[in-house]
């Protein structure tokens, strides 16, 4: 199967000179031209400006508690303003913590809802499922703060931190994640609303990866005798694999820096760590936005930046992997249905 | 685009022997994975129902006159209103937009018609880098950059800067994505005319895209309204009407996150109009920006 | 043809999709926003029925019998009183700090607002960001609960730093144990810092029975809050704990942050009321009004005397009293833990932090005519909302540290 590339058809070139433009054509001045690409030049080195410099600054503030602590800072579990101590494991491991929660929920319901969307719905309910799940993306993290608040923590300690400790307090291993009280502000908490934040990321990135998968993979699966479902196990995620996982990264990323939501249910303590996740914590963002504007002598002050360095960092990290992964499978798709 | 949905899916194998049992088993398999999936969409979308119905329920007992004409009140005084959070709000994005989308658009103006190798490869991976930025760490920049040294004070230009900083790359993404959706021969066509390259740009291939452009913006602006993180290390907020962007300005947002977390029954009532506020200008904006951009997209 | 272009989605329409995701989502918000504020059914009045309207009501019982030595001290500073609006002053003014006090200055200074039309806007952002915010001259003035250290005060930006104090104020244990919410349980400090240690975990521990004879308390696990940010109230209570608990002194300490061995994290008074609020057995400390207000329970503490003290106006003031003797020329002190059969050991004093030479003189003069009114006038509005009023000695040394400020090298206080 040849294919060709869409931007040959419909995009320029990466750039077009005019370098054959006869001067006489110039109306507007000799100068025009050149002022406008210098203006449009100085915007566009902006950004890789505000990026150095937003890494720059944050990093000559943090440098003090960074030296002090060295590795230290995020293998000490210690965060203690009064014998100035700043370990940051704590925020790190609340973090990674609800973040994996997070993508463990959000993973499987967004691909469903995309399988659904590309698979299974009726032609009239398919822009409205997706769009009504992808409509989430447009509320802002505060009033998934306030509806966590008032409405799913209540929920949580009545009701479902209950059941996970009955159901599955008891068995061996993973029973360790659902011990001591119910707080309802917690890790656990923490990670639902998460997965609800980073749902729509999931649903409209696989969704985009599921079409990206050529008809005929399912085609030939269905001529087997294949069942739908098989048809999808087979030929269909096996071929969107790397794409979908592009699209758990992508939601991880926005899961690791999302603060607002986060601070307003986790229960921002940054007590020792403990298997559970039935344990009031903080994550690296919400643990900026708790103690940013309090630290109150230069050593936590530099703590507290270092913790937002880091946090840089890791979602850049992120960023990047998810990007790597995503732009894989668009080019895997451009080259032509070989996988899976 | 291929469309799964004509593909003969439900043609159930015409097969002259009878249903054996394997085939049964698989059969009951795919209708379970089709309703495991099923629910999983219905999840996400009742999600959605859930929020916004519970915003809309508990909000609208707080919504009167006095809500956006009043400034908030000390506790215990009936009354009171969000007013100085929705001008300052109001004031602080457009002083955002006002910074955020010259860049934003020069930005996606360079990727799509000037950049060329791996220059635009660095800018364009720059950009996407700065949106994946969590918004506190852009507070914590700002405040470092702005509230610290340059203004001295908590101050509302504080504020739009960081949120001007959210809306580039949003900006620059759906700008250079349009862009490079205008067919490369209107500008060759202009430039046959003699038409320099910057008028090109101006009058040919901006006026095509504006749809897409103006969607972008207003994305980007809507996007940066909800933003409250950043807005608490930068602005502070403010219980009385401010105009001055080098003093501290209201919010929704800060406003919203103070009434939410104070234990006052009728300050989460409030809480809620906050919410209720905040979705519907964000829907007012992508509204606006559909009626805009309706009769360029046909 | 169809298979090729879904095969050839480029990855920069991928991208694209990405906003343009957001963006369709953005666009249907309209209509989930069909709710549209103005069109909302005629809103009646926010229902203020399950809101004391008048402070009175929500202040507790006991403190209308304040004992007599509150009587704040403005008719000695005779003629000079704040009546109205004064040429030369800045109109607005910016301060951020405790929350310990913040229910009290957003009354005076809505009240100031309407006397003089200066706006002054208060964030309580927490006595850390209160002290943060002076010292790095981020906002005109700072409130704090918890005087600055020396090594702080040396830090700061502008020079040197006045502690003016404001009001008297208790911070207290505060419980949400359904079945037990009229019941007044007595602490001691030890089993409160057992309890904030995590050394103490179910409410029927004997510890806390062996004071609460006759009480039915539940066998579930105390969930203690805290606060999750810089804290003068934090720093109250764990100064407090620190002077009571050799364990908790050795282990945690005091400060307005210190790093709590468990529980929940609550953002200022009001997050941690609204967190013991909200959270069934749980137990949190804040200043009184925040307790009151929202009806939870109060504890009694037991005095350095022995004395099992609840929390009001005239135990705060007995308080004051007793430490008065010690008060530093600078008015930075501490006053847990201190003798008198009616002390309530867990009391102190909130401070406005403002720089002795401040280099905007109209800010000045706004400035000090605030604290000047602050003070005096407004004095009488502390009673009604759970703080007690300073001691006549204490303003009076107040008087003199706000007339030491200066506005560009000039008095700023312009005596009237």
């Amino acid at each position: 199967m040849t294919t060709r590339n869409a931007e040959d058809e419909i995009a320029p070139p990466a750039s077009w000179d005019v370098q054959g433009s006869p001067k006489f054509a110039r109306s507007s001045g000799v100068g025009a031209d050149d002022v406008f690409k210098w203006l449009v030049y100085t915007t566009a080195f902006a950004v890789p400006a505000v990026l150095v410099a937003l890494f720059v600054l944050l990093v000559i503030d943090a440098w003090p508690a960074l030296a002090r602590f060295g590795l230290g800072f995020v293998t000490s579990s210690n965060w203690d303003n009064v014998k100035q101590q700043f370990g940051t494991l704590p925020y790190i491991y609340g973090t990674v913590v609800t973040s994996l929660l997070a993508l463990l929920i959000a993973t499987p319901v967004g691909v469903g809802a995309a399988i659904f969307v590309t698979e299974y719905a009726p032609r009239p309910l398919r822009v409205p499922v997706s769009f009504t799940i992808e409509l989430l993306a447009a509320i802002p993290s505060i009033i998934f703060g306030l509806w966590g608040f008032f409405a799913l923590t209540p929920i949580m300690r009545s009701t479902v931190e209950p059941f996970m400790k009955s159901v599955v307090g008891p068995l061996p291993v993973i029973g360790g994640l659902f011990q001591g009280p119910s707080v309802g502000k917690d890790l656990f908490t923490g990670g639902v609303i998460l997965s609800i934040m980073i749902l729509p990321t999931i649903v409209s990135i696989s969704r985009e990866v599921l079409l990206a998968v050529p008809t005929m993979q399912r085609e030939g699966m269905l001529a087997l005798g294949a069942t739908r479902w098989e048809a999808i196990r087979e030929a269909v995620i096996p071929y969107a694999r790397v794409g979908i996982a592009g699209a758990a990264i992508l939601g991880l990323a926005r899961a690791l820096g999302e603060t607002m939501a986060v601070t307003m249910v986790i229960g921002n303590s940054s007590r020792k760590i403990t298997g559970t996740l039935l344990t009031p914590g903080y994550t690296m963002a919400s643990a900026i936005a708790n103690q940013f504007t309090e630290a109150d002598n230069p050593l936590y002050f530099s703590a507290i930046v270092g913790v937002a360095a880091l946090l840089l960092v890791v979602s850049a990290i992120v960023n990047i992997a998810a990007r790597l992964m995503i732009w894989q499978i668009s080019r895997g798709g451009a080259e032509g249905g070989n996988r899976g | 685009m291929a469309d799964t949905g004509t593909l003969p899916y439900k043609a159930s194998p015409v097969s002259p022997l009878a249903p054996d049992r394997r085939y049964l088993a698989r059969k009951f398999h795919g209708r379970f994975m089709a309703g495991l999936i099923t629910v999983a969409a219905l999840v996400g979308v009742s999600v959605l129902w859930l929020i916004l119905g519970y915003v809309i329920v508990r909000g609208a007992p707080a919504i009167n006159l006095d809500f956006f004409t009043q400034r908030p009140l000390p506790y215990g005084e009936v009354g009171g209103g969000i007013a100085p959070s929705i001008t300052g709000t109001l004031l602080i994005l457009a002083v955002a937009a006002l910074i955020g989308v010259p860049v934003g658009l020069g930005c996606g103006i360079y990727l799509a018609e000037y950049g060329r190798g791996s220059v635009v490869e660095v800018i364009r991976f720059c950009s996407d880098l700065v949106a994946g930025v969590p918004s506190i760490v852009v507070g914590v920049f700002v405040w470092a950059l702005l509230v610290r040294h340059v203004v001295g004070n908590f101050s509302g230009i504080a504020g739009a800067v960081s949120l001007a900083i959210i809306m580039i790359p949003i900006i620059v993404r759906t700008v250079e994505a349009v862009l490079l959706l205008v067919p490369y021969t209107l500008r060759e066509a202009a430039l046959a005319l003699g038409v320099p390259k910057w008028r090109v740009v101006i009058s040919v291939v901006l006026p095509s895209a504006k749809a897409g452009i103006i969607t972008g913006l207003v994305l980007a602006i809507a996007r940066a309204g909800g933003e409250t993180a950043p807005l608490l290390l930068t602005t502070l907020g403010n219980q009385f009407f401010s105009w001055n962007l080098l003093e501290p300005i209201g919010a929704i947002p800060i406003q919203l996150y103070n009434y939410a977390v104070a234990p006052y029954p009728d300050w989460h009532t409030k809480a809620w109009g906050a919410a209720l506020v905040l979705i519907s200008v964000i829907g007012v904006l992508s509204t606006l920006a559909r009626v805009a951009t309706w009769g360029q997209s046909r | 043809m169809n298979t090729n272009q879904a095969a050839t989605t480029s990855r920069r329409s991928l991208f694209a999709r990405l906003s343009a995701t957001v963006t369709g989502a953005a666009l249907l918000a309209a209509c989930g926003g069909d709710a549209e504020p103005a069109k909302a059914p005629a809103a009646p009045p926010i229902a203020a029925k399950a809101e004391p309207t008048k402070a009175p009501a929500a202040v507790p019982t006991t403190s209308a019998a304040a004992a007599p030595t509150t009587a704040p001290a403005p008719a000695s500073s005779g003629a000079v009183a704040i009546t109205g609006a004064f040429d030369g002053e800045a109109k607005t003014l910016t301060g951020a700090g405790a929350t310990f006090p913040a229910a009290l200055y957003s009354k005076y200074f809505n009240e100031y607002n309407k006397l003089t039309k200066v706006e002054v806007n208060y964030q309580s952002i927490g006595s850390g960001g209160g002290i943060k915010a002076i010292s790095d001259q981020t906002a005109d003035f700072g409130a704090t609960d918890s005087p600055m250290t020396d090594a702080q005060l040396k830090e700061a930006k502008g020079g040197e730093i006045l502690h003016i104090p404001m009001a008297l104020g208790a911070v207290v244990a505060t419980y949400n144990i359904p079945g037990l919410e009229t019941t007044k349980l007595r602490f001691t400090g030890e089993t409160l810092a057992g309890i904030f240690l995590g050394t103490i975990t179910k409410w029927n521990d004997p510890k806390i029975a062996a004071d609460n004879a006759g009480v039915k308390l539940p066998t579930e696990d105390i969930v203690s809050v805290h606060r999750s940010d810089g804290s003068g109230t934090s720093f109250v209570f764990t100064d407090y704990l620190s002077s009571v608990s050799a364990e908790w002194k050795a282990k945690v300490g005091a400060s307005t942050t210190v790093n709590w061995p468990g529980g929940v994290g609550g953002k200022g008074n009001e997050g941690v009321a609204g967190e013991v609020k909200q959270t069934p057995f749980s137990i949190g400390y804040v200043e009184l009004i925040y307790a009151v207000q929202n009806k939870l329970g109060v504890g009694l503490i037991k005095n350095k005397v022995g004395q099992f003290v609840e929390p009001n106006l005239a135990g705060v003031t007995a308080a004051a009293t007793a430490a008065a003797g010690k008060v530093a020329p600078d008015l930075r002190v501490s006053i847990v833990d201190q003798d008198g059969a009616t002390t309530y050991p867990i009391s102190s004093f909130t401070w406005i932090l403002a720089y002795k030479q401040m280099t905007d003189a109209a800010k000045a003069t706004a400035l000090t005519r605030l604290l000047w009114w602050g003070t005096h006038e407004a004095q009488k509005f502390n009673g009604d909302l759970g703080y007690a009023p300073l001691p006549a000695e204490i303003v009076s040394k107040g008087e003199a540290m706000i007339k030491s400020i200066t506005g560009a090298g000039k008095p700023a206080f312009p005596g009237k």
